[in-house]
């Protein structure tokens, strides 16, 4: 990615603190369009807590956040989405007793004239999508519980193409699949990153990181330790980032 | 040997034809099996009481009786989904029912010198009770929504403040009596009923409102290019549907001739508040926003969250609409009683909150049906009118319906699990209990 381009996110000097613990110090990220940037680092390095404010879902204390080069205001779940902001929880935010159309417009439910839900047209657009997504997909109209990992999975991510995300945020998305599933969510990265998405991929799977993404931001205790780019380190190089919390000399 | 292996495989695929069929008309099976249930419950105490249960007059009384568990059900329903509890329905009954027979009886009369008998006294009555129904509705939701206390306790203090302020209003525990004479009517006593034109009208509309959404429903998800049903399911749906009202309305309704005039009295008031709350009550919770949210928030308070759903907002509207609900039966109650009294409701959360339980709705949130609950009051209520008919004693009525409940819930989950010969296994021991108490209660 060329330096001139306007990055798709930026986040400046994030701090998010709970109590006295500082759980995201001063960190700042970049995202560009088409690109794919991990997020990788130990338990409670402060990731996740990263993306939420990002995502909406705990405001930062201070720094700012600008979307294709402007300042915005993310105070809830609400105003991400509004920023074309979309997110894809490890532990897969959907509500188990509602069915796939239901989980992919919750929040944003799609009605009639009369205030109504319209769930004629919203298992219509769910079908749609998952045409596209997971052709095998056919029960629209089943509470998720009753569906696979990989199923539920591919409805959290119906949700976040169905409303058009720009920037894809990606929490651990094949923590909970088996292999064939972990590989279709792969390709489906490829996919939306050939789109123009910019994703934020959180993973602990280094393997993960390698094949998907372009650039790898580490973070330790709440800092950033570095930015890098994948093909001018190795595997072994990350991982000595993420358990020393020190950048190579080679890198950049 | 082969011949055996024939046989099954057309049992079997005899079976899977007719268990098709039950699919295509997607109905509940939980729904079902209430309505079997009931069809059980009905049939034994015929047999038992020697013929006294299934008739026109047992029928009418048992509909109006089970109307005002039945409306606070509906709203408990919602609440207990959303993972909360109200325990206050019963003193917050109590104190709406006073209030509304203070207007009636003090405020309206004395205290704005308007005299009794006024066209509007019974409207201004209720919408005084419907009113601070809601508000007092609000400020529990609001304390459990925002001030983040446990609906348990919120609703404790309830239960014990709104009685206490009873007693406050009401001089030394005064009963408030007679009632304004149109206000009476909302009970179902003289005067209370549609009477037999009106019933009959009544049906029609049912019958109508039944084919037409059936019609709708089918029409919308054509237009989507989604699978409709066969169209002879349909038809039989409607058909049936407008049999059951009509059967209904001939049978129990107007079937049933007044003590006083002789004439036959027709669909009591009560019965119709009930269905029109039942029928609002179930589009709130299926085809609106807000029932939506709140089964959102049962499922997964996380996910709702996250999906930018107010959850404050929707759970403390909850607790808005059971204060409103609460009013409803309020009015219902003390219109039959003709009078307010200071012990109105006692013991009611108890019997809203197993109606709503026996009707399928789970304390683990998410789940539970309006029309569930519904059914769940008609069930207590027809165990109550049985065993009052076979003269059985109120203390054993109690363990009666405390046995059915923690049956009812224990079958209920073990389905829920698959767990079948489980469900079978506390269907027994639930019906044994329930049979040797009513034998020895018999007096």
């Amino acid at each position: 990615m060329n330096g001139s381009q306007t990055p798709l996110v930026e986040m400046r000097d994030i701090r998010v603190s709970f109590g006295g613990l500082h759980a995201v110090d001063g960190v700042t990220i970049t995202l560009n369009p088409g690109e794919v940037v991990a997020l990788v680092g130990g338990n409670g390095a402060g990731k996740s807590t990263l993306m939420h404010t990002l995502a909406g879902a705990r405001p930062a204390d201070s720094g700012q956040i600008l979307v294709n080069g402007q300042v915005v205001t993310i105070a809830n779940p609400r105003d991400a989405r509004a920023h074309g902001i979309e997110v894809i929880y490890q532990k897969l935010a959907l509500a188990d007793n509602i069915d796939a159309a239901g989980n992919m417009f919750l929040g944003r439910e799609l009605h009639t004239k009369t205030g109504a839900l319209d769930e004629a047209a919203m298992a219509s657009a769910t079908r749609t999508v998952m045409q596209r997504l997971n052709p095998r997909f056919k029960n629209l109209s089943t509470p998720v519980k009753s569906l696979s990992g990989g199923q539920r999975q591919s409805v959290a991510i119906a949700r976040a193409v169905h409303f058009n995300a720009k920037i894809l945020i990606m929490d651990e998305p094949t923590a909970a699949l088996g292999p064939a599933e972990t590989e279709q969510v792969r390709e489906l990265i490829t996919q939306l990153k050939a789109e123009g998405i910019g994703i934020f991929l959180i993973s602990h799977d280094i393997h993960d990181v390698f094949d998907l993404a372009d650039r790898i931001s580490v973070m330790m205790q709440g800092r950033l330790v570095g930015t890098v780019d994948k093909n001018k380190v190795t595997k072994d190089e990350v991982l000595g980032m993420i358990i020393m919390g020190k950048k190579p000399d080679s890198a950049e | 040997m082969t011949a055996t292996h024939t046989d099954n495989a057309k049992s079997t695929e005899k079976r899977r034809d007719w268990r098709s069929v039950l699919t295509a008309t997607e109905i509940d099976t939980r729904l079902a099996g209430m309505v079997a249930a009931i069809a059980v419950i009905w049939v034994a105490f015929h047999i038992l009481s020697g013929g006294d249960f299934l008739t026109s007059r047992n029928l009418w009384n048992l509909s109006v009786q089970s109307t005002s568990i039945a409306i606070m059900a509906t709203g408990m329903v919602l609440i207990i989904v959303s993972r909360n509890i109200d325990l206050s329905v019963g003193s917050l009954l109590g104190l709406l029912g006073y209030v509304m027979a203070m207007v009636q009886t003090r405020w309206i009369p004395d205290t704005f010198d308007l005299g009794f008998g006024r066209w509007y006294t019974w409207i201004v009555a209720l919408i005084v009770g419907i009113a601070l129904g809601a508000a007092l509705g609000a400020v529990q939701g609001a304390v459990v929504a925002y001030g983040g206390v446990p609906a348990f306790i919120v609703t404790l203090g309830g239960f014990l403040v709104w009685r206490g302020l009873i007693f406050r209003m009401g001089e030394q525990g005064q009963t408030l009596s007679p009632l304004d004479d149109t206000f009476s009517r909302l009970g179902g006593g003289p005067n209370g009923s549609l009477g037999e034109i009106r019933s009959w009208i009544l049906g029609l509309i049912g019958c109508a409102g039944v084919s037409f959404s059936i019609y709708l429903a089918r029409r919308r998800r054509r237009r989507y290019d989604l699978g409709v049903r066969p169209l002879a399911i349909d038809v039989c749906l409607a058909v049936f549907g407008c049999i059951v009202i009509l059967a209904g309305i001939a049978f129990v309704a107007v079937g049933y001739e007044s003590p006083i005039s002789g004439d036959p009295t027709g669909v009591a008031y009560p019965v119709v508040i009930l269905i029109l709350v039942t029928i609002g009550m179930v589009y709130i919770s299926r085809r609106r926003r807000f029932g939506r949210y709140v089964y959102a928030i049962g499922g997964n308070p996380e996910a709702a969250e996250l999906g930018g759903i107010n959850t404050r907002k929707t759970l403390m509207l909850t607790f808005v609409l059971m204060g409103v609900l609460c009013a409803i039966s309020a009015a219902i109650q003390t219109a039959r009683l003709d009078a307010a009294v200071t012990n109105l409701g006692v013991q009611n959360e108890l019997d809203v909150i197993s109606a709503a339980v026996i009707g399928g709705t789970s304390f683990a949130g998410g789940i539970g049906t309006i029309t569930g609950a519904v059914l769940g009051a008609v069930i207590m209520q027809s165990l109550r009118s049985g065993m009052v008919l076979l003269r059985i004693d109120s203390p054993s009525q109690d363990i009666v319906v405390g046995v059915v409940l923690v049956s009812a819930v224990a079958v209920d989950a073990a389905l829920r699990l698959g767990k079948r010969r489980l469900a079978g296994i506390a269907l027994t021991v639930g019906l044994v209990l329930a049979a040797l108490i009513v034998q020895t209660g018999r007096q």
